[in-house]
């Protein structure tokens, strides 16, 4: 029993990383109909940032929100440059465009930092946290705790601002929102930036555990795609939801079910998520998609 | 207005029968690997340019092509045409009973689903290890020229895969032209419309996908026959991102296009490993992007394009 609670918690904490890495594709793809391919090695290159600040002798946190502003700022650059002249182009030749994207992050973050596994700091105490029989660690649960407060921040920012109303009605409705003067433009690239900005946050929660280096994001990124379906590519509490059913799905099954053991841990998750897709076609918690005839 | 195309073509078909003669065995056995890859653009162009089904996953059945034709050349020493055969029909199957799921989903959901079949494969490889050698793979031996001809063997491997590619592009041909092309676009451009006219899409998708499957099957056959060697890893989830990838760069919806998208996917990592050595996939990347811009329906579409504009201006039709 105790076991089983331990591989639920571990489970819930990889599942946050899951979850905010998902939370941050939901948001790219609510403004602008678009999965990007590049969130992970984006939220990669946002750690390298946030080590080398830190290596420059800033304390933690300076990094952590410097890292945000300086994420949040190559979002905006992302967009603007590289995404904004595809705009309207098919949206498989965007599909492709973010691929280029996630083989140069990778390819110049392999060149500048090297492929060498770096340890990155933890914000949170190294003793566990023990409660009964059971131990947590403590960077697990302040990661989960991290997840949540960034949704909650969100869901703030899209329900009680201007901005935020602003975004959600450019993203619904780009030609009424342009009569009504809102620049649908600048708005798709602040929901870059704000995406690059919970990639970043994911990213500094999962370096501890996994280590950086250039690849350390291509499994999560596989994850968090699996979560933000599962949830529905719709819901962004869905997708963080999501995260949190395939982190606990993946140790549960990785510790109980032996002849699957760590090995087809992945293959097994996702064969899962497929049959809840088979029930219900647009995720958990997603809405279907309606089309005019 | 089709005399351009047929031009084309047969230029296309002049400079590949020439093209033993004039390279190294090397250059050639790279060209082989385009030939195979553009059986495979082929196969995958029919499901995501025709039917409107993106699929990340079709790395999955050239490797059960693939180890098909291992399988039974190191098994039971089957003579590797037959094999070829065996691996297209069996992945045509795979493919059809894959796609009566996937017809509930679409778009992103089923670029997950096949993104998981995609994932899925090497640790499957890997697990039923009697079968296929584990990690270590098969090893194969590249066949002789039959009949005493004086080729060395990979010049008699490119001979052969491009007879299996005149082959399978005349049928694809004529199969996307025709009655069945014609349905199949149909479904991607509206399916409502096209079931009120009486197509039956869950057929038509599911064939599709078979068909698709099939003939990514028979490149990955050939890919084991043409290496002689096949190893799990090979077969990772890059692999079916660079079919993706070759299928836009080619151009959507477009027979043609699958030769210029495998042409791309040999040639151009090769070139970006060229020019820089630190960041090669950097380049590599950046070439991706800038043929995006440059050409954001392929290459094909662009060509096309080109040929209609310069045909309107002949006859002065505006726009």
């Amino acid at each position: 029993m105790d076991i089983l609670v331990q591989q639920i918690i571990s489970g819930l904490a990889t599942g946050g990383i899951y979850g905010s890495v998902a939370l941050a594709l939901v948001m790219i793809y609510q403004a602008t109909d678009v999965v990007n391919y590049a969130q992970g090695e984006m939220a990669m290159f946002s750690t390298y940032l946030a080590w080398t600040l830190m290596n420059a002798g800033l304390p933690y946190w300076v990094a952590f929100f410097g890292t945000l502003v300086l994420s949040f700022v190559g979002g905006v650059l992302i967009e603007r440059i590289v995404i904004r002249p595809v705009e309207r182009a098919p949206i498989l030749t965007i599909v492709i465009v973010c691929i280029g994207l996630l083989v140069i992050l990778n390819s110049v973050a392999g060149w500048i930092y090297s492929y060498i596994q770096k340890p990155f700091p933890s914000p949170f105490p190294e003793r566990p946290i023990v409660l009964g029989n059971v131990v947590f660690g403590a960077h697990d649960v302040g990661a989960i705790v991290v997840t949540l407060i960034v949704l909650a921040f969100l869901y703030a920012f899209f329900r009680f601002t201007t901005l935020g109303l602003a975004m959600r009605a450019a993203a619904q409705n780009p030609a009424s929102s342009r009569l009504c003067g809102i620049r649908v433009g600048w708005m798709l690239a602040i929901g870059w930036g704000l995406a690059a900005m919970v990639g970043a946050v994911a990213g500094m929660m999962v370096a501890p555990i996994v280590f950086l280096d250039p690849n350390m994001m291509a499994g999560i990124l596989i994850y968090a795609f699996a979560s933000a379906t599962l949830g529905g590519f719709t819901s962004p509490g869905g997708a963080v939801i999501g995260g949190l059913i395939v982190g606990v799905i993946e140790n549960i099954v990785g510790t109980y079910v032996h002849f699957i053991g760590t090995e087809l841990k992945l293959t097994v998750a996702l064969a899962l998520i497929l049959v809840v897709l088979v029930f219900k076609p647009s995720g958990l918690f997603g809405r279907a998609a309606v089309h005019r005839v | 207005m089709r005399r351009a195309p047929l031009i084309g073509v047969a230029l296309a078909l002049a400079a590949a029968l020439a093209l033993p003669l004039l390279v190294s065995n090397f250059r050639l056995f790279q060209f082989t690997q385009v030939g195979i890859y553009a059986i495979a653009l082929l196969g995958l162009n029919m499901l995501t340019g025709y039917n409107g089904q993106i699929s990340l996953g079709h790395g999955a059945f050239y490797a059960l092509g693939a180890y098909t034709t291992a399988i039974m050349i190191d098994r039971w020493q089957v003579p590797y045409p037959v094999t070829i055969a065996a691996a297209g029909v069996l992945c045509l199957v795979a493919g059809f009973l894959f796609g009566i799921p996937a017809l509930r989903l679409e778009g992103l959901y089923l670029a997950l689903a096949t993104f998981a079949l995609a994932l899925a494969v090497p640790q499957i490889l890997k697990y039923f290890e009697e079968w296929t050698g584990g990690s270590q793979g098969i090893v194969l031996s590249k066949p002789k020229p039959p009949w005493g001809l004086p080729l060395s063997p990979d010049q008699w491997l490119y001979v052969f895969t491009l007879a299996i590619l005149i082959v399978l592009f005349v049928l694809a041909h004529n199969l996307l032209g025709g009655r069945t092309g014609r349905a199949i676009v149909a479904i991607r451009d509206n399916h409502i419309a096209a079931e009120a006219m009486g197509i039956n899409t869950a057929l038509y998708k599911s064939l599709t996908f078979g068909v698709s499957a099939g003939y990514t099957g028979v490149a990955g056959a050939l890919s084991a026959i043409a290496i002689a060697f096949v190893a799990p890893d090979s077969f990772n989830i890059f692999l079916s991102i660079t079919f993706l990838v070759g299928v836009v760069v080619g151009g959507l919806a477009s027979v043609a296009g699958a030769v210029f998208g495998a042409l791309f996917i040999q040639f151009v990592p090769n070139w970006a490993q060229e020019i820089s050595k630190a960041a090669p996939w950097a380049i590599y990347g950046l070439m991706l992007i800038l043929f995006m811009y440059g050409m954001p329906r392929g290459i094909a579409g662009t060509l096309r394009l080109g040929w209609a504009r310069m045909g309107r201006r002949g006859t002065r039709v505006r726009t």
